[in-house]
């Protein structure tokens, strides 16, 4: 019966193939749009949380800066007020796991006839920890390297292939600003920032080499900023205290002075840019759910110009023995195929749409087959929800009356 | 013919409600047809032959009265058992042939079986040999715009004898056919009728029409007139 019922309706789409194509073309749009937009939510979000994989957990960043100097507020970071004592002096702090130290700045690579600019960052190996950054190759440099501010260099993996390829750095010399390094190991890759920095393109050296040889300032022992990482999440808001009465004490500031640093929770950071993105994504994927609801109400719009336009032929079905529940199952069905083969080439669009952003932009996108499959779910239910109001007129419609219609 | 009537109604009536009131269509009317009977309905236009038959055939609702329809109390009965009763035990016939424009003639024929449950292949195919009997072999695949009238009330009979009804009833049959293709419509009723022993209940307006049925019922505003035998078939054979 259900089959018979299918041909039937196959049957009066095709004898109204533009209409029902049009009719279609609703629902394609709308299921498009949806696979098209979660597609490109998930994207996002998926590309922020490795973002936030990358960065290490439960981290702080101390900057240095933001002083008042004859009534004019700078920037933070402009004045050298972190030291790597003050680092030292952190790493004291029950609450507090690793410490590293940075001290970055922009360096002219070389290695051969390769050269390559890229950010050279003076710090310790225990920056590696606070990172989470394991290397594929050689060591870090040793706390006997910084002590003694020895030239060695380990290397991201983007300067790395710049200067030498595929062949292994370790071992081999190069010069920064003219100071020749030897590279005592190799980072594994850890692709973009949240803010979309490639986290490869740098040099790790030792902080003090770094501030003696490399980017000396009239204050020595000055870092620019401080990576922190506390032992948990729970100890965080204890760790960010302790972290500033410590700081104040060691700069000897007034009471009613403003901090000379600035504490920042890189992780609290990331959970935001995590809840944006992810109410991004739920918004885009509601927006689309609306052009389907729109499909839908086109759909509906469709079904009841049929029933009106058929409302004789209904009668004589009815006359020659159809019950009400056939008509209802027909008119139905034919609003659920008409939905379900616009879904289906929504979803051929969707997919080759979200396929093209991604060639074309170059942006991540995730299709999961739960998007696809929740889109055929959504488009069965608009076709029987709004095919169920036309097919009810259809089914109870007096068979007299029916007839009776021009 | 012996057994109980098949058609009985006793005490029937009808009323609309229009704008100016209610309208009585249907007064008072008590008839039994026996089965394997053949029966004209006459009166003039608006006497309410239409609603009479609409109601035989379950397509609408008596106001007053009873029907019992084999054996059935019509009154009493779902939506799904009147539809079962359209589909097996009554076979309609309508003035305008009422055939689907977009399918084939056997589809049109087959229409009746999909609601009885009848598998697709077993539908065609009886469907087929249905036309076949009303003389339309070689047509199965034509549009019904392709054919003339004749052949589309042919089409529309073929549609109504399908499921083997008991009874068929015919609202004007040949209101919209010229007269030598009237003639064939009826011997084409009368023969099933007699050969098949199919009770025939039919609408007309002529005179010549009606003498093939051997029962001819007046009606007039909505009451029998009059109700008596005719010559029979044998009577109106002669064109
Ligand atoms: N749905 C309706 N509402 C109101 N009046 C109706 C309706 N159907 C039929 N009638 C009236 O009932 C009367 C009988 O109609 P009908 O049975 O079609 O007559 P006939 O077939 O004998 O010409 C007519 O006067 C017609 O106007
Ligand atoms: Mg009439």
């Amino acid at each position: 019966m259900i089959a018979s019922l299918l041909a039937e309706a196959w049957q009066s789409m095709k004898a109204n193939r533009m209409r029902s194509m049009l009719t279609m073309l609703g629902m394609v749009i709308g299921v498009a749009a949806v696979i098209l937009m979660v597609a490109i939510g998930n994207g996002a979000q998926q590309s922020v949380d490795e973002s936030i994989a990358s960065m290490g957990s439960n981290l702080f960043i101390v900057l240095s800066g933001s002083t008042t100097s004859g009534g004019v507020r700078m920037g933070t970071g402009a004045a050298p007020t972190l030291t790597t004592a003050d680092a030292d002096a952190i790493a004291e702090l029950p609450e507090v796991a690793a410490v590293a130290p940075m001290l970055p700045g922009t360096a002219q690579v070389i290695y051969g006839p390769n050269n390559w600019s890229t950010v050279v960052a003076g710090t310790t190996a225990s920056m590696l920890v606070v990172r989470d950054w394991p290397l594929v190759s050689g060591s870090a440099f040793s706390d006997a390297d910084v002590r003694s501010a020895a030239r060695t260099a380990v290397l991201g993996r983007t300067v790395a292939t710049n200067l030498f390829g595929d062949e292994d750095p370790v071992g081999k010399t190069i010069r920064v600003k003219q100071t020749p390094f030897v590279v005592v190991g190799l980072l594994a890759t850890k692709g973009q920032s949240l803010t979309g920095q490639d986290q490869d393109d740098t040099i790790l050296v030792p902080v003090t080499t770094a501030q003696r040889k490399l980017f000396g300032t009239q204050f020595p022992g000055t870092v620019r900023q401080i990576m922190v990482q506390a032992r948990s999440a729970e100890v965080m808001a204890a760790a960010e205290a302790d972290m500033t009465g410590l700081l104040r004490q060691r700069h000897h500031l007034p009471e009613r002075a403003d901090n000379d640093f600035d504490i920042r929770n890189l992780t609290a950071l990331a959970n935001t840019a995590a809840q944006t993105t992810r109410v991004m994504s739920i918004m885009l994927g509601a927006i689309a759910s609306v052009s389907l609801v729109v499909g839908g109400i086109g759909i509906m719009n469709i079904m009841l110009v049929s029933v009106t336009e058929r409302t004789r032929e209904i009668g004589i079905r009815i006359a020659i023995g159809a019950r009400r529940r056939d008509i209802l199952l027909q008119f139905l069905l034919e609003a659920v195929i008409l939905s379900l083969i616009g879904c289906f080439a929504g979803a051929l669009c969707g997919i080759g749409g979200a396929v093209a952003t991604h060639l074309i932009a170059n942006t991540m996108i995730v299709i999961t087959l739960g998007s696809v499959v929740g889109a055929f779910a959504l488009a069965s239910a608009v076709g029987v929800f709004f095919g169920y109001y036309p097919a009810r007129r259809a089914a109870s419609l007096q068979p007299v009356d029916a007839l009776r219609y021009q | 013919m012996a057994g109980p009537p098949l058609i009985v109604l006793e005490h029937l009536g009808k009323d609309y409600e229009t704008d100016a009131g209610t309208v009585t269509v249907l007064g008072d009317i008590d008839l039994a047809v026996e089965a394997g009977a053949s029966v004209a309905i006459m009166g003039p236009s608006g006497s309410g032959k239409s609603t009479l038959m609409n109601i035989l055939g379950c397509l609408d609702v008596p106001s007053r009265g009873r029907y019992v329809l084999d054996g059935q109390d019509v009154a009493g009965l779902d939506d799904d058992a009147r539809a079962h009763l359209r589909n097996r035990v009554v076979g309609f016939v309508f003035q305008g042939f009422n055939l689907l424009p977009r399918v084939d003639l056997a589809e049109n024929v087959a229409l009746p079986l999909l609601y009885a449950g009848v598998a697709a292949a077993e539908r065609r195919r009886t469907a087929i040999a249905t036309l076949a009997r009303v003389g339309l072999q070689g047509f199965e695949t034509y549009l019904p715009s392709r054919v003339s009238g004749g052949q589309q009330q042919r089409v529309a009979i073929a549609r109504a004898l399908v499921t083997r009804p008991r009874l068929i009833l015919a609202d004007e049959p040949t209101g919209n056919l010229d007269s030598r293709t009237s003639h064939e419509i009826m011997r084409l009723f009368t023969g099933l009728n007699a050969s098949d022993g199919i009770t025939l209940v039919l609408v007309t307006h002529e005179e010549d029409i009606a003498a093939y049925a051997r029962r001819l019922v007046q009606l007039v505003d909505g009451r029998i007139l009059s109700d008596r035998s005719t010559p029979g078939p044998a009577g109106g054979a002669t064109p």
